[in-house]
């Protein structure tokens, strides 16, 4: 397996480590209330098909999302997270 | 026998032994080739019923002809003999007999057929139950089997590597030389790969010819201009033996194992990661099930081809030739010309006509063989009437299977072909393959060299690359005319006689049938229940006829039946390749601190600490248990001082105006509110209110602080601040970095610390320079470092932290100086104990499942605003009275055994697990106390100091009385510390 790292290109899997659901990203309030903060910490998709997750390259220390599908394996791209949080914050969705 | 004028091996004479017998090959020979040269017809005895068996194919499909090759801790099994080069001193045995090939005592097991038919072990062995491990098992692992691995450590090099290419072209037949011939001109990048030892497929074993010369001939023009193109990287003895995701491939080269050992590796595994693949792996041919068609002498057509045209061999001088399509007739056709008596072309089909100066039986079958050790005559059917003929070799031929096991690595199912009465691959399986020539169910010469070229241009458009026009060359283009013929039946044909489709496995038509009937119906249920398509050759010649039987039994079509699921690898890979370089300390990196050689030379015992290595005790003339050294390592530092290297402990550097927020977030505590030249113990949690980690931290300025993290979450660590800044809190202006490997830093400890520590230092400290919890830059014998008075030990303690350069250096005066004061080096042992004894926790206390207010700091979390895990840790159940809580133990009675993993129940109660009350996570035997302590967890355990509980460790057998303490067991005002 291979995973495009936004900073250092195409790498082998093998120099990341796999860290969250892309999820992670949206980090409730601390007073967001138990429901909020349940989903965050415990409620998954399991998708088969399209997924969104956090890997950190330890090469270079990057965090980055990572578009793949679980069923094909195939990678499509990623992404630096920074970027994705932040784009998100302002149109209210992820940057592939 | 050798047949003069035939074949293109060299003329070199190769010796090469046997089971023991000196045999004269030539070069360029396989051993299967130069068994036959010299009338070798039996090589091994078969899986189960230990039935001789000769060579049947030329290739690595071969079920039959495997030998051991080699002696001592090389000794590789279960090679085959189609593909092992001979070369001088060569040393084969054959396998699964005894005491030798011709008189082999297992071969009982033949007679006892009857009772041993598919799942007769399933059926047999059933009880007593205990009596399967201990009897049954071994009997049959040494009746059934295959060769062993010698049991020793072999060091013979092997060897893994990475390629990358635009194109991988697998399999160098007529479609992989024009396919890769066509990318190559185009300039792509190609790697182009066979399992032989020779590129040129079926063209090596034919006799026709290619745009007007010889087919070898063309191979040989073909393979020069290869050659010469930079861009293209010829692979021969390679194997690719998977198709994985992204367009990666995993491939085996026998690098050396066709010479006597050196200096290269015997085997190499390659990852290749090809932008397009070709897939040009061709197809074997598939035997037929008649009655006993498996003895020494039964040959495919094709492979009796190869030996005559490629090495000049023929298997037999009297030979008859059995199939159902007009491949049969070329094996007659050849052999007749070089001289060889064809005494019988047997064709199913009714329509056959003579081809050549041979009989030719039309509408025929061979219905029966006869020969003790070796093929003496074989017994045909026409119509209503036999006859037997005289032969030493039977070519059979039941037709040709495209070799689509690549296409089918990642789930593809292959497609049925009516007309070629095979199974073709489904296109598009692979992402990024391309199917050509006999693979892809295209089976004339010239319609494969057509392939070759249209499946590269098709390669090279998903490239972007322009293909180039490339001139097909004229060749032979018949087409394939085939009727079906699994498995002959009719009269004549004796009911209990065995007609086998697995050689390697043992499995027969009634075997097939006897699943069916069972209602193992499913293809997959099949093969387990009658093992066929197992093992080594995992039914490369034999799956389709298996599968075509089972269709028949259970009134399905084939295509209904479906096949098995083929997975990698295509051959088998020896571990010893998978894993070349992984074995022994190759197995994980080492981390070593500066003070390793030292250590070390010191005679320390070294523990691993994640992927460091740690001194556990340093053992003085006299002490022969580690526990003495410990005892006096843990006084040393008491009354004295000791020297401890701490680098291994995660190191992480922290910058930015913003560096004090950050840590307000990451820590459970306030690091804002802490001075420059002060340390303060931190509070990890995750983010689910669960204790992550914890360390200290110094403020080395008003926007500079340094992080330290325990050993063993060092990486975790540093990828959750990555985390935090990068994603979490990217409005914070703060840089982190790992330090870890930057500074050498070792732990002073003792009453001495100070005294000791001032030898080394530029301007000597006192207890107001550097009071408890102070740091600072500090010069050390002239070299810039920092100083922490910090302590893990409850003594007076500092941390003294040098550029690795100097690591080792300042280690040596420590502990020198250290000698001289009484004191000297100590190592995990007595550090354990040193920290049990003050309560302090580590990892074996902050498992994961533990809260700040399970170790009594909830109290650091209560008072923040946000920070990581403060929201989750608020949840009622983490601050449940009666969660288990940390506490001390000491054994009631003198001598009692305190064990780690040990649960903790009521005095009375019965020790089961609803009586559970807590656990043990760390013990020590306390020299300074003189008993045993532990640290746990127990139920409301701060309420319950001084009540007595029961430890059970029901593994070692251990139960002892403990008195429920505060987890300091010593100085618990801390005065020591404080100097």
């Amino acid at each position: 397996m291979r995973i495009p790292c936004p900073v250092c290109g195409v790498r082998d899997r093998r120099e990341f480590t796999w860290g969250a659901d892309a999820l992670a990203l949206d980090r409730p309030a601390v007073d967001a209330g138990e429901v909020a903060w349940d989903d965050y910490l415990h409620n998954r998709e399991n998708p088969a098909g399209p997924t969104r997750d956090l890997w950190y390259h330890d090469a270079c220390g990057t965090w980055a999302v990572v578009d793949r599908d679980t069923v094909t394996h195939a990678v499509h791209g990623s992404s630096l997270a920074e970027t994705a949080r932040a784009g998100k914050a302002a149109a209210g969705k992820g940057r592939a | 026998m050798r047949i003069d004028g035939h074949g293109r091996t060299g003329t070199r004479t190769v010796s090469f032994t046997f089971d023991g017998k000196s045999y004269e090959g030539r070069e360029g020979d396989t051993l299967a080739s130069a068994l036959l040269a010299n009338g070798v017809r039996l090589v091994g005895r078969s899986f189960k019923y230990h039935r001789p068996r000769g060579i049947l194919t030329a290739g690595s499909e071969e079920p039959n002809a495997l030998v051991t090759i080699g002696k001592g801790a090389a000794r590789v099994p279960n090679v085959r003999a189609t593909q092992q080069e001979i070369f001088p001193g060569l040393a084969a045995s054959s396998q699964n007999r005894w005491p030798s090939l011709s008189h082999d005592v297992m071969a009982v097991n033949d007679v006892a057929a009857p009772f041993l038919g598919a799942g007769f072990y399933y059926k047999t062995f059933m009880w007593p139950r205990k009596f399967w491990e201990g009897l049954y098992e071994p009997i049959i692992r040494r009746a059934a089997g295959l060769g062993a691995l010698s049991g020793k450590s072999n060091d013979e090099p092997y060897e893994k590597a990475f390629a990358f290419c635009d194109l991988l072209v697998i399999g160098a037949g007529p479609a992989g030389l024009m396919a890769a011939l066509t990318a190559g001109r185009a300039g792509a990048d190609v790697i182009l790969a066979d399992e032989d030892l020779q590129m040129g497929g079926r063209l090596l074993a034919e006799v026709e010819d290619v745009d007007g010369v010889e087919a070898h001939e063309w191979v040989s023009e073909t393979l020069a201009e290869l050659a010469a193109m930079p861009n293209v990287r010829m692979m021969t003895r390679t194997t690719v033996t998977g198709a994985y995701d992204q367009g990666t491939f995993g491939a085996l080269e026998r690098v050396s194992l066709h010479a006597a050992p050196g200096e290269a590796p015997r085997e190499c595994f390659w990852r290749i990661v090809a932008k397009g693949s070709i897939l040009c792996a061709g197809a074997l041919e598939r035997p037929i099930a008649f009655p006993n068609n498996d003895r020494p002498g039964v040959m495919m057509a094709g492979a009796v081809r190869s030996y005559l045209n490629r090495w000049g061999v023929s298997p037999g001088m009297r030979v008859a030739v059995f199939g159902n399509n007009d491949d049969a007739h070329r094996t007659a056709r050849d052999l007749a010309a070089a001289g060889v008596s064809i005494v019988a072309v047997v064709d199913s089909r009714e329509d056959a006509a003579p081809k050549g100066d041979f009989p030719v039986f039309a509408g025929s079958h061979v219905v029966d063989t006869a020969g003790r050790l070796g093929l003496e005559h074989i017994t045909i059917r026409t119509g209503e009437h036999t006859r037997n003929i005289r032969a030493d070799c039977l070519a059979i031929s039941g037709g040709w299977n495209p070799t689509v096991h690549l296409t089918c690595h990642m789930n593809g199912r292959p497609v049925w072909d009516e007309q070629l009465l095979s199974f073709v691959p489904r296109p598009g399986s692979i992402p990024g393959m391309v199917v050509a020539g006999a693979a892809n169910g295209v089976m004339s010469t010239r319609s494969c060299l057509t392939d070759g070229v249209r499946a590269a241009t098709e390669a090279l458009q998903a490239l972007d690359l322009a293909a180039p026009d490339v001139a097909v060359p004229e060749a032979e283009d018949r087409a394939y005319a085939i009727e079906a013929l699994w498995s002959v039946d009719g009269p004549r044909v004796k009911p209990s006689a065995r007609k086998w489709l697995d050689f390697q496995n043992d499995v027969h038509v009634k075997d097939i049938k006897l699943a069916a009937q069972e209602n193992f119906a499913s293809v997959e249920h099949m093969k387990r229940y009658t093992t066929q398509g197992m093992a080594t050759d995992q039914g490369k010649s034999s799956n389709v006829a298996a599968l075509a039987v089972l269709a028949d039994a259970t009134g399905r079509g084939i295509p209904e039946t479906g096949t098995t699921t083929f997975r990698p690898p295509y051959v088998p890979v020896s571990i010893a390749a998978m894993g070349a370089g992984s074995q022994g300390m190759g197995f994980a990196p080492q981390r070593l601190t500066t003070s390793h050689g030292p250590t070390v030379a010191s005679g320390a015992p070294m523990i691993e600490a994640g992927l460091w290595y740690r001194p556990s005790y340093f053992p003085k003339p006299g002490e022969t248990t580690w526990q003495q050294s410990c005892d006096r390592e843990v006084a040393m530092v008491r009354n004295s001082v000791g020297v401890c290297d701490v680098s291994t402990l995660g190191k992480i550097d922290i910058q930015g105006p913003d560096a004090a927020a950050f840590l307000d977030f990451v820590y459970a505590n306030t690091f804002s509110t802490l001075k420059v030249g002060r340390v303060r113990y931190g509070l990890m949690l995750r983010e689910d209110g669960h204790v992550m980690d914890d360390g200290t931290t110094a403020r080395l300025g008003e926007t500079h602080y340094v992080m330290t993290t325990t050993t063993a979450a060092a990486g975790l660590v540093m990828r959750h601040l990555d985390f935090v800044a990068q994603v979490l809190r990217p409005d914070l202006d703060v840089q982190v970095v790992s330090v870890t490997e930057s500074w050498a830093q070792f732990s002073v400890a003792g009453p001495r610390a100070r005294e000791l520590l001032n030898t080394v230092l530029d301007q000597p400290i006192d207890d107001t320079a550097m009071p408890y919890m102070g740091c600072g830059p500090v010069q050390v014998s002239g070299v810039p470092g920092r100083l922490f008075r910090i302590s893990f030990s409850g003594e007076m303690a500092y941390e003294v932290a040098v550029p690795v350069g100097y690591g080792e250096s300042l280690y040596r005066l420590l502990a020198a100086q250290a000698e001289v004061m009484g004191g000297g080096p100590y190592g995990m042992e007595a550090l354990n104990v040193l920290r049990i004894e003050k309560g302090f926790i580590t990892h074996a206390e902050i498992h994961g499942r533990t809260t700040a207010f399970d170790i009594g700091m909830d109290r650091m979390v209560r008072l923040k605003k946000d920070c990581i895990g403060q929201a989750a840790s608020r949840r009622p159940g983490l601050l449940d009275e009666d969660r288990e809580q940390l506490v001390g133990l000491k054994p009631v009675h003198a001598g009692g055994k305190l064990t780690a993993g040990a649960h903790l129940f009521e005095q009375t109660a019965e020790a089961v697990r609803e009586n559970d009350q807590g656990y043990v996570t760390s013990v020590a035997p306390s020299p300074t106390l003189g008993h045993m302590i532990a640290l746990g967890f127990l139920k409301r355990g701060r309420a319950r100091h001084g009540e007595v509980v029961r430890l059970v460790d029901h593994l070692r057998d251990v139960e002892t009385l403990c008195e429920v303490c505060d987890p300091v067991f010593f100085d618990p005002e801390g005065g020591r510390l404080r100097g």
